[in-house]
């Protein structure tokens, strides 16, 4: 029986007590898991104003670096994960599509604030927004807000971490098959 | 995607910097030729970020389409929200409240300190300190929780309507902003200490990205960007808005017309926006905070146009009226599109290494030139 990694929970795994020690039973696929998702590297890929809230998360006072994301990247190649930070139009999202091609599996999108979910709250019916970044890369983890706050983002970072441990696919855990 | 690379006839190579680059502030995206590392030639490619907020606009009402304004220049967010208001106002010919005046003088003010702080961290970024960035922040933050407090957000306020603002000062707000302008005061030096002081630091600045005062007089350059070459162009002093005329203060102007100055503009004007803070945030006035004004705003048919000194330089709102509800055309004049224009002409001749800098010193903002 597959026990899913609960929240809170520091390591995947039991620890059987010996004399002088003892011994962690655990899945492979469960410590990958959690060592990867406590080392994601995003992207630095803002387009506008989320952009600024998703700097004041990296610096002092919020500081994502507590949760392993530390590692602002301007490289796709060398990023984990895509916090889609703004608005997408219609003329950079090619760009955009090709910045998710080129990360390396396995990758990780998270559509920050209400322009990357759908369209934004005021550009819904423009002729250059994209409705929505969905519509063009897969989304693992929406934030609501315009923009969000940093903690709003912090909550939506520990989310996909929390995702990436239990290992599902978002299909997976939608209909609670595993 | 429109993208260009090879080699012209010269043998100079042309790359692509941007869309995606940590550089460009955004999604900017520049040709380049170069022949070897000198630049040749800078092309600017614009509309990655264009959200038709201009033609949006012309469907919203007067009270709608300031909303809208927040996402254009979202570092001067109130600075945005204040040009629109005092064009609709200007139109419906509303006589704003004298505590209005006051609050908005101080939310301009802060507005202005918190970009250049922004501003003061991402070009030291760019440059490759990361520590700056950090700092900066630190006391950005304080002025993003007085904004919070007063006006409910932490970036896009929409605190500013035509009349006055939205709702009034929070108790604790002229506390909070007394004890930001003490902690700025004993952090100042520390930015100095850091950045400014620092000999790696002025070798890259000092004689790069030369702009003369007649070209950034032809090429329309306003704010920091125009005053780091000796052309006074500050809106707050050559035409008075609110409470501009009553307080004291200086135009920052400084005439070396290098990056150098363009930064140390910025670092003055801080302090410089503290001291207009100073005399303004004991003196507010007790009344309303807002003009009567009718549920449906119209305005007469004609045109209006305001121009108000954001953190950048000069935004101008012009609106056309047919005497709806709605306005016909709404063209913003803003700072940063000109200020991209001046880029080609400096960075001619340098090598690339110093566009970075040069590019962090015209303080872009990519929604604000592309709108």
């Amino acid at each position: 029986m597959q026990q899913p990694v609960s929240k809170g929970q520091s390591f995947p795994g039991q620890v059987h007590e010996l004399p002088g020690g003892g011994i962690v039973l655990s899945k492979l696929d469960d410590v990958i898991n959690w060592a990867r998702s406590n080392s994601l590297w995003p992207l630095t890929f803002a387009t506008s104003c989320c952009g600024i809230e998703m700097m004041a998360t990296a610096s002092a006072k919020y500081d994502f670096s507590r949760f392993g994301f530390e590692v602002a990247r301007a490289s796709p190649r060398q990023a984990d994960v895509i916090i889609i930070a703004g608005t997408i139009v219609n003329k950079m999202a090619p760009v955009l599509k090709r910045l998710y091609d080129q990360m390396a599996d396995p990758k990780y999108v998270i559509a920050m604030g209400a322009c990357a979910i759908s369209g934004g709250p005021f550009f819904y019916n423009t002729y250059s927004v994209v409705k929505g970044a969905d519509h063009i890369i897969p989304v693992d983890v929406y934030v609501a807000g315009c923009p969000p706050r940093p903690e709003a983002l912090l909550h939506a970072l520990i989310t996909l971490q929390d995702k990436i441990k239990q290992g599902l696919t978002r299909e997976q855990i939608k209909t609670g098959i595993p | 995607m429109h993208e260009v690379l090879g080699t012209t006839t010269d043998g100079d190579l042309v790359i692509n910097v941007g869309p995606q680059h940590p550089a460009t502030h955004g999604v900017l995206h520049l040709v380049i030729t170069l022949h070897g590392e000198t630049i040749r030639k800078v092309d600017p490619h614009l509309g990655y970020i264009h959200r038709s907020i201009e033609k949006m606009c012309e469907s919203l009402t007067y009270r709608q389409f300031i909303y809208v304004t927040s996402r254009m220049d979202y570092l001067s967010a109130h600075i945005n929200n204040h040009a629109c208001a005092l064009c609709v106002e200007k139109g419906l010919q509303v006589e704003v409240p004298a505590r209005a005046q006051y609050i908005r003088v101080l939310m301009d003010e802060l507005t202005r300190i918190a970009s250049h702080e922004l501003w003061w961290g991402a070009m030291a970024m760019d440059l490759g300190a990361f520590t700056p960035f950090f700092h900066a922040f630190r006391e950005r933050e304080n002025i993003n929780d007085i904004m919070e407090e007063t006006c409910g957000a932490r970036l896009t306020m929409n605190y500013m309507v035509p009349g006055g603002v939205m709702a009034d000062i929070h108790p604790n707000f002229q506390k909070r902003v007394k004890s930001f302008i003490q902690l700025f005061r004993s952090k100042f030096d520390e930015y100095n200490e850091m950045v400014t002081g620092n000999i790696i630091f002025q070798n890259r600045m000092k004689g790069v990205g030369y702009l003369s005062a007649e070209d950034a007089i032809s090429y329309g350059c306003t704010g920091p960007t125009a005053r780091g070459s000796g052309v006074s162009c500050d809106v707050r002093k050559i035409m008075p808005y609110e409470l501009y005329n009553q307080v004291q203060f200086d135009e920052i102007l400084e005439t070396g017309g290098d990056s150098f100055a363009r930064y140390m503009v910025r670092l003055r004007e801080m302090n410089e926006s503290i001291n207009i803070i100073e005399q303004v945030i004991d003196n507010i006035p007790e009344g309303d905070y807002q003009a009567k004004t009718k549920a449906v705003l119209k305005l007469p048919k004609g045109e209006f146009y305001t121009r108000v000194e954001t953190a950048r330089g000069e935004l101008g709102v012009y609106i056309v009226s047919e005497g709806g509800t709605t306005p016909y055309r709404i063209k913003f004049r803003s700072p940063g599109f000109s200020n991209l224009s001046a880029l080609d002409h400096m960075a001619r001749g340098s090598k690339i290494g110093d566009l970075v800098a040069m590019m962090g010193t015209l303080d872009l903002v990519i929604p604000d030139i592309d709108r």
